[in-house]
């Protein structure tokens, strides 16, 4: 639990620094938890007693993933007053990019599925 | 009565109160999620939202006060995010067989998400930071939140619209990718969680197994591509 956390927040320190320095250096807007997870991956690929020691941790932080943006979600509240006339086009613009992305995303799987003759089994 | 506004006005001040609040309003919603079957209706983040800004607007708090205590669980979105290396590692081997049609619906489902929200947006005359909060909404939460920060959106706002969008889709993926008569578990899965991030994931792990995997992995896989796609298609409107 201890050196798994430990890991995790490890990961996040150093992608939050990379974040910074790429930034600073090339003017890439990456997140830094973002950079830290591909670093986590690459310290799972390469160490499956890592990777035990990890998945416990994990699978508990995952497990309760949606209660991690209701304080973020309370804060719209504050901003409802602002929207005000923009509600509907945001709605809007919500509901219709959803299925276009979705229908887009599928055809183009199954398509290139079909071109390059990938199967699952 | 004194002696109740006393406890209240200690209480009030410290974080322990709206950390102890934000954790019973989700237990709350996850309760009426587990009650309604599951139904992506019932959303318990949803549930909880409206369950704390209606007691933060009867207890006049600031949401500034509210966040003091709120900010332990807000913290954990970063480790969430590290975390989510886990699913994406799982997957890994099944990724490697469809490695071209994922990548391909990835860039596709990815850029359209993003680029069709601006797009409607700002035909309907959204502008500044509420159509950057748009921008990354396909992404998983903690993710879209942090980008949203990164290109001058609304990361409160950000946080709503990931939830909007995890809702709409779970709910017309089966309906709309039945009436396409697409087959493929694989494809149907994949985009539903590259379009809408875990509450897509969620929904399609209940209608097949083999959707629901991935879906995980268009979730985890989207996390890395909305942090590139979502700045070059904000800047396509601005």
């Amino acid at each position: 639990m201890l050196h798994a956390l430990l890991a995790i927040l490890a990961c996040q320190l150093i992608g939050e620094t990379l974040a910074r320095v790429l930034q600073a250096g090339l003017g890439l807007g990456l997140p830094g938890p973002v950079l830290g997870m591909i670093l986590m991956l690459g310290l799972m690929r390469a160490s499956a007693r890592f990777t035990a020691l990890i998945r416990p941790v994990a699978q508990g932080i995952l497990a309760n993933l949606s209660l991690l943006f209701v304080p973020a979600g309370v804060g719209v509240v504050g901003h409802l007053g602002t929207l005000g006339s923009q509600t509907v086009a945001i709605l809007l613009a919500v509901v219709g990019s959803t299925i276009l992305a979705i229908a887009a995303g599928a055809v183009t799987f199954a398509v290139v599925a079909r071109i390059t003759g990938s199967s699952d089994d | 009565m004194t002696d109740f506004a006393e406890i209240w006005s200690y209480l009030s001040q410290g974080p322990l109160m709206w950390l102890t609040a934000t954790l019973a309003a989700y237990a709350i919603g996850d309760a009426c999620f587990r009650a309604a079957g599951k139904s992506p209706l019932a959303n318990p983040v949803l549930i909880a939202v409206v369950l704390l800004a209606g007691l933060l607007h009867l207890t006049a708090t600031p949401y500034a006060v509210y966040f003091e205590g709120a900010q332990f669980v807000h913290f954990l979105l970063g480790p969430a995010t590290i975390a989510l290396a886990l699913p994406l590692f799982d997957v890994l081997p099944r990724l490697r067989r469809s490695l071209l049609p994922a990548l391909a619906a990835l860039i596709v489902g990815s850029a359209t998400a993003a680029v069709s929200a601006l797009a409607i947006a700002y035909a309907l005359g959204v502008r500044g930071e509420v159509l950057a909060s748009l921008a990354p909404k396909s992404a998983t939460a903690p993710v879209a939140i942090g980008i949203s920060q990164g290109i001058g959106g609304s990361p409160t706002l950000t946080a709503v619209l990931v939830i909007l969008t995890g809702i709409t889709g779970a709910i017309i993926a089966t309906p709309l990718l039945n009436l396409m008569g697409l087959r493929d578990w694989r494809a149907r899965g994949f985009a539903v969680g590259v379009t809408s991030h875990g509450i897509g994931t969620a929904r399609a792990f209940q209608v097949n197994p083999t959707a629901g995997a991935f879906a995980g992995m268009g979730m985890a896989l989207n996390a890395i591509a909305t942090a590139v796609i979502a700045p070059l298609a904000l800047s396509l409107f601005q």
